[in-house]
């Protein structure tokens, strides 16, 4: 198990290979399908994002309700692929991390190679069991969309594994091969 | 000719106790599912990934907290018993349970008004899908479910026509399964509809989902081709979060119904290991 701190360096991203578990400590974004149809409409007309995501890694994640007493509501990830339409332009401005579940397309591999970034999959379903490693939150931007908002989450030790290494290496790919029964 | 009554708030009440409850608490099938998979399942990884879910879900229910952050769109199958009144607007009645659950039970409020254009939440979850039927009797019966679309965005209909046959039943089936692959949260559980109208297929298939998975089609030949359609999909290698196992699927339901002679309709209702669905019988008090 290797311990990861955010941000990212590019030395951390080339010591990364497909399939590695990892635990992520420090602070990541959130956003979503929402978000990110404002940022990628913002990014084409050439505006500024209301976050510079430079350097930053996204968790596409709308969670739950915090109970009373907790830092956040239950919070897995969602389906990676719906934002596969953003994330090279997001990527291309600098991002370096996505946390997510599933696959992603041809396009979101090519501009992670080419970006030096790097795809995590969290557990689908595990959403209570993550949010233990979720200990603060604080807006950033999009309150209006509730659930959907960009928050910043301080994380430690979040659980997740290498999905797509900055080679392009796939882990939905190479998983399913290996123990495919034809 | 004896009639019952049964108050609106006890319908109210029913429905957001049952909405709160399959939201935290894993049905004991899913569970005996998740524990008799890690014991067999060979990928590491897809073992640490089903020894993660079984630790959510106890969490979940212990903390009742919410074992997904998707506590889904509420979807209801409703038995109405034709001698029955209620004292007040039954439909009103659900969905006000409905908004109870998700707003006090610390649920995500995951329903836009409008599919299209301004997609504004509704902030209460409703409107939910309530398909209802009358039966005879002095009951309500309700079998409700919290749906997250990370797997009903999976799913598939597809108007098969009989020259297709079992086997193009089966093609069907697992390659909509296949065309998932490590998207909708595995191990999954695939809901089958087969027969009825395009609309009674796809219900049939939600329906399939709400079966419990350690229970088989009382037709002996669907319960071998539930059997035999799980080996096939699981075959498929995608395993337990989709990174590679044996694991992929932990039970096929499969639903069927009359059809028409020019038709054999298949649906494909694809739920994530969260098969949440909770089930309750109001009795009516007798006028």
């Amino acid at each position: 198990m290797k311990k990861l701190t955010l941000p990212l360096t590019d030395e951390q991203i080339s010591n990364l290979k497909a399939g590695d578990s990892v635990l992520l400590t420090g602070e990541m974004i959130t956003g979503r399908d929402a978000a990110h149809k404002r940022f990628f409409e913002l990014a084409q007309k050439g505006e500024s994002l209301p976050v510079d995501i430079k350097g930053e890694t996204i968790y596409y994640v709308g969670p739950a309700p915090a109970k009373e007493g907790y830092a956040v509501g239950p919070a897995g990830p969602t389906s990676s692929y719906r934002m596969d339409k953003y994330a090279p332009t997001l990527l291309d401005m600098g991002l370096k991390g996505m946390v997510g579940k599933g696959a992603r397309n041809k396009e979101v591999i090519d501009a992670i190679v080419r970006n030096h970034a790097v795809y995590f999959a969290a557990i689908g379903g595990a959403a209570a069991l993550i949010a233990k490693s979720i200990k603060k939150t604080e807006p950033v931007c999009y309150e209006d969309l509730g659930t959907e908002s960009v928050r910043r989450y301080f994380v430690e030790d979040f659980p997740c594994i290498v999905a797509v290494d900055a080679e392009g290496n796939d882990v939905y790919e190479l998983g399913a091969k290996k123990y495919r029964i034809d | 000719m004896k009639y019952y009554t049964i108050k609106a708030q006890t319908v109210t009440d029913t429905v957001k106790r049952l909405f709160m409850d399959c939201n935290y608490f894993i049905g004991d099938d899913i569970m005996n599912a998740l524990k008799c998979a890690k014991e067999t399942e060979e990928s590491e990884t897809g073992r640490s990934v089903l020894s993660q879910l079984i630790e959510n879900d106890e969490l979940a229910a212990a903390e009742q907290i919410p074992l997904c952050q998707d506590t889904g769109m509420a979807v209801l199958f409703v038995e109405y018993g034709d001698k029955v009144c209620i004292d007040g607007d039954f439909e009103e009645a659900v969905q006000e349970g409905v908004r109870r659950a998700y707003i006090d039970g610390c649920l995500r409020k995951s329903v836009v008004d409008d599919p299209v254009f301004e997609r504004l939440n509704t902030k209460d979850n409703t409107p939910a899908i309530i398909h209802t039927r009358i039966v005879s009797g002095s009951t309500i019966k309700i079998t409700a479910g919290g749906k997250g679309f990370g797997s009903e965005n999976m799913s598939a209909i597809k108007m098969l026509t009989p020259s297709y046959g079992i086997e193009g039943v089966k093609k069907f089936i697992l390659d909509t399964v296949m065309t998932a692959g490590p998207n909708p949260c595995p191990p999954i559980v695939v809901g089958v509809g087969i027969g009825g109208t395009f609309e009674r297929c796809a219900q049939l298939a939600k329906k399939a989902t709400f079966r419990s998975i350690d229970t088989h089609n009382p037709d002996p030949r669907y319960a071998e081709l539930e059997e035999e359609l799980l080996t096939d999909i699981n075959k498929m290698g995608f395993g337990p979060a989709g990174l590679g196992g044996r694991t992929t699927a932990l039970g096929v339901n499969i639903e069927t119904s009359p059809t028409h002679i020019a038709g054999m309709p298949v649906a494909v209702n694809i739920c994530c290991h969260a098969a949440r669905h909770k089930s309750a019988e109001i009795k009516g008090e007798e006028l």
